[in-house]
Formats: C-alpha cells, structure tokens, sequence
C-alpha cells in the first residue's frame, strides 16, 4: 500500500503565532480514495488544508505528496505538483464569468478535463457559462470551484466543507459529484462538519479534535457510530 | 478586492477575504452580457481613438500632445493600480528616465524621434527589471514606499551626472527628427498626428493586455493573492511581469513628452509628478482604463487654463477637486459615469422585461 499513498502527513504541527492549533497529525491518503477529516469548529481542519496547501507556514512535521516531501515549497508549486484546493468560501473570482473562472488556472496535469467534459458533468455551469461569478448561487459557485480544480489535473482534491449553507437536494448533487471524482481516479481529502454527509461519500474518516486525531476509522465502523458521532461532535 | 493600501504580504487569513462585493474592474460592464460587454469594449476603443484624432482641432495642439502622454502615462499607473492592486508611487523613474535616454538618443545620435522614443521605453524597462523584482514582494504602502525610494534614487543620479544630464538645467534642445519630413519637425500640429500613433500603440497594448488570460489572472491576483497562488501562479513573477511591462508604457509616455516639449527636465523624475499620475488617474477611476484619459484631459487642461489667466494656485484647485472626487465618487469621473449608465440601463431592461 505504500507506494500509491498519495498524500502522507507526518507529525505535522501547526501555529498561529504562540497558539498551537495542530499537534503532531499523522494521516495518509491513497490513491482514488475520499478520506474525510471530520471535527467541530476549531479543530484545525481547515488549518490542516492551508498548511498542506502551502498556505499556513508555520509548521513542523513533514507533508509528502506523490511520494515528494514538499518541504518550503511555494503553494503555486503545490498547485502544479497537483493539489487542487477548493476553500470554504469557494474562492470564485466575482469579476470573471463562469468560463473565465473555469479557464484561469493553468492545466497542470495531461489528465484535466476538458471544458466540454466539465460542462457535461455540470450541465448547470454550461447553462450559466456567461454569468459572472457573483451571479451564482452557494450550490453552483460550489460545482465551479470544483470544476476548476478538475479542469487543472489535479490528483488530489482538498475539498473544506463543501457542504456547508447548501440545500438538501445540491448536498445530495455535491455528494455525486465526489463519487464520479473518485471514479475518475482523483483523491479526495475532505473537511465536513457534516457526518450524515461524510458517510455517504468516504472511504475513511479521521477524527480531528483540539488539534489531535483521535480516531481513525473505516467508513462502516464510522456509521455504526454515527449517533455517537454526532454527540461528540454536538450536532 | 483588496485595497491597494492594505498590506497583504503574509499569508494569515487576512488575504483570504471573499469578495462577496463586484470588484472594479470592468464595474460599468459587469452585469451586461459577454457579448455585449465585447461589443462595448470595441466601441469604446473606437471613441478613444476618434476622440484621439480630433483632439488637436479642439485644444492647442501642444497640449493635445500633453494630454495623450498623460493619459498613456496613468494608464500605465492604472494598469499596476486597478488592475493589479499595486499601488507606484514611483512611476516618474519610467516616465522620466525615458524622457532623459530619449532626448539623449535625439541630441547625440540624431535619429528619428520613435527610434529614439524606443530607446528611452527599452531603457524604462530595463530598470524596472531590477526594481520590480526587490518591490513586488511588498504589498500596500510598503510598495509605494519601495518604489518611491527607488524613484528618488533616479532622481539624485540624474542630478548627479550633471554633465550628462544637464542637472538642475535639465536636457535642452531636444530635436524632433522625423526623417527629414519638415512639416512634422516644426508644426506641432503635424508632430500631433506623427507622434499619436506611439501612444495608441501603448494604449492598445494596454487593452491587449487587460483583455488576455494574462490580465484575467492580474485581477485574480488583485482580488486575492493567497488563491490565485492555490490556483498554480507564481503571484510575484507576475506582478514583475506587467510592473515592467507598466514601466514600458510610462517610458513611452515620457519619450513623447520630452519630444514634444524639445527638452527633459529633473521635474519628470520628480516624486511631485509619481503623485501627479497617481492624481490624475485616481480622479478619472482606477480598473477603468479610460479613467486615466478622461483625468489627464481635465488635469492638463484645467493647469494650461489656469496657467494662460496667470492664476498662481493651480495646486489648491486641483487638490481641491480631487479631495471631491475622491470623498463623492469613490470610482473617480469614469467608473462613476459608467456606474450611472449601467444602473439606467438595467433599470430599462427590468421595466421591459
């Protein structure tokens, strides 16, 4: 199993300033899985993105994607290594249409999706091409932030809390979408609050409390404890 | 979009703002259509290059010419300012220098004023290689000081190598060859129409720009760094790229300038004048493009009305005017009018619809 680790992180802490908000995580991804990162509000979930994205610096420990240690390395670097960072806030440029958002990163891997691909598996960003990125609603700013990432050849997705503020029915949609990425091959490291959500949609699930994993489970023990789950987590 | 004063260099969540908001550029022309938003940019350079033609019949045709180098010169700034959300308070190094290497290349050499228009804009970039690269890893006020400093750098130098330069004289004497063809070498109002197609050149490559996947991804940049990281670009490589690229348009404002006036003074490397096109183009609207003509026609025009009536405080009018602009009209003269159009226009569209 080791060499199709896609992503390896070891003894990986994090700071902000004097504040310690990850302690010594270590969590592995392979390749074609979806691995959720499931924990409250403040447990560094979306620390731990940033700090593989390249985004937070002041780490320790070691991140190794593709079986490269990424070390110092700029987040531009990481994102033509192929890490594809969706944020929470989707991160859609509100002063470029949807297709110029599609089109703005540079496609860093032979397997990214072409556009006619992209729009075949969201036919909505098809419809709305030429909208500007302001115009869309919460579920299809988050279809194209994926999209984007896809469009680049990412081989790892970093997907924070997609379902967030999204109806039912386009939780439902976004819960889809994933599974045809993992389909397609491409990893899934995705931080949920949502355990109902991540349960419909991942291999594996670490538990992430005060900036420690305190579990790691497979999906099915993970629903045989949802209940318990959703206590701890206070939902 | 991030505020050009705000200093967005660490990586902290700070530089993470989603921009809920419109951002400014193309704000006149964000809820239109594509198709249409295409058609007005088309009809817009139409009217820019009309209103360019027809200018020396208007005005004195000197400071038609003033006027069009001015306005290259803050579409230059707007480029960096707008569209980038880098804020020069140092541009005069371009403008000047290239008025000086530009005049130079005229006196001693005796080529044809383009030529020598070319030089001083290849000599604007060539220094702003070496300045862009220790300034954009600074953002906000912390770029507008670098640059600053650089600029004033330029400034003692010039003053320095007086033997050269001409010092506090300045370069006199600037000759405007144009092979050989006199009408243009004596009558300002030939030169005009000589000297013009360098500036639409400049201005259209402006337009080029902003209107390529190169300038979709300057106001990525500008609206947010951290992601336009995440999203694979190098953010600094491109903010050297276009900060020369601005450099070289300003160069080719400036040459024009010194042409057209016959000589180069330590005034065009002077911060006042960095402060003046930072003026200029922060009154017409900055991400606006025509902002920057729309400024330099009313900055130019007020001082040489003011200036001819002898009136001595053409700085407290302007300053004054600015100080309205910016507290009334937050987009400057253009991006207001084009604010005013829009809100018309879709206010027709859901009456008709």
């Amino acid at each position: 199993m080791l060499e199709n680790r896609v992503l390896e992180i070891d003894g990986l802490s994090a700071w902000y300033g004097e504040a310690r908000v990850l302690t010594d995580v270590s969590l592995s991804v392979h390749e074609g899985e979806v691995v959720t990162l499931v924990g409250r509000n403040g447990a560094g979930k979306t620390t731990l993105l940033r700090s593989v994205m390249g985004l937070h610096r002041q780490i320790e420990g070691t991140v190794r994607f593709a079986g490269t240690e990424l070390g110092r390395r700029s987040p531009d670097a990481r994102a033509r290594a192929g890490l594809g960072w969706v944020p929470d806030d989707r991160g859609i440029y509100a002063s470029l249409t949807v297709s110029e958002n599609l089109l703005l990163p540079p496609v860093v891997h032979p397997d990214g999706w072409s556009l006619e691909q992209v729009y075949q598996a969201f036919p909505v960003l098809a419809d709305r091409r030429s909208s500007m990125g302001t115009q869309l609603s919460g579920g299809e700013q988050q279809m194209l932030a994926i999209a984007r990432v896809l469009r680049m050849g990412s081989r790892l997705l970093l997907l924070d809390e997609p379902s967030e503020g999204l109806a039912p029915v386009i939780v439902q949609r976004i819960g889809a979408i994933i599974r045809e990425i993992k389909a397609a091959g491409v990893a899934v490291l995705l931080v949920e609050q949502n355990v109902k959500f991540a349960a419909t949609v991942a291999d594996r699930h670490y538990l992430l409390a005060q900036g420690r994993v305190v579990e790691s489970l497979d999906n099915d023990s993970f629903q045989a404890r949802e209940s318990e789950l959703l206590t701890y987590l206070g939902m | 979009m991030t505020h050009p004063l705000k200093d967005t260099s660490d990586t902290s969540e700070a530089s993470d703002t989603p921009e809920a908001s419109g951002s400014e550029a193309d704000i006149g022309t964000a809820l239109l259509r594509p198709g249409r938003r295409n058609a007005l940019r088309w009809i817009m350079l139409a009217v820019g290059l009309v209103a360019a033609l027809v200018l020396p019949e208007l005005v004195y045709p000197p400071v038609a010419m003033d006027i069009a180098a001015w306005a290259l010169f803050a579409i230059s700034v707007d480029l960096l300012l707008g569209y980038t959300g880098l804020l020069s308070f140092g541009h005069a190094a371009f403008w000047g220098s290239s008025a000086y290497v530009t005049g130079l290349i005229a006196i001693h050499w005796g080529l044809p004023f383009p030529v020598a228009i070319l030089g001083g804009m290849l000599f604007a970039m060539a220094i702003a290689v070496p300045i862009g690269y220790l300034s954009v890893r600074r953002t906000g006020i912390y770029f507008a000081m670098v640059t600053l400093a650089f600029a004033q750098m330029i400034y003692f130098i010039a003053n320095q190598f007086s033997g050269l330069t001409g010092g506090e004289n300045g370069l006199q004497s600037i000759p405007k060859s144009f092979f050989g063809v006199e009408s243009v070498e004596t009558d300002s109002f030939y030169f005009y129409y000589a000297a013009i197609g360098l500036i639409l050149l400049g201005v259209w490559a402006a337009w080029r720009i902003i209107h390529s996947p190169f300038g979709r991804v300057l106001v990525a940049i500008r609206d947010n760094p951290a992601r336009a990281r995440a999203l694979g670009y190098d953010v600094d490589r491109y903010k050297i790229i276009v900060f020369v690229l601005s450099a070289g348009l300003a160069g080719l404002a400036g040459g024009v300038f010194a042409i057209s006036h016959g000589f180069a003074s330590l005034e065009e490397l002077n911060w006042t004048t960095s402060g003046k096109v930072v003026l200029i183009t922060v009154l017409g609207g900055i991400g606006t493009l025509w902002g920057g003509p729309v400024g330099a026609a009313i900055v130019v025009m007020l001082e040489d009305r003011l200036a001819s009536s002898g009136f001595e405080g053409t700085g407290i009018i302007l300053g004054s005017i600015f100080v309205v602009i910016v507290l009334l009209f937050r987009h400057g003269i253009w991006g207001t009018a084009t604010d005013l159009l829009q809100r018309t226009m879709a206010g027709r569209r859901d009456q008709g619809d």
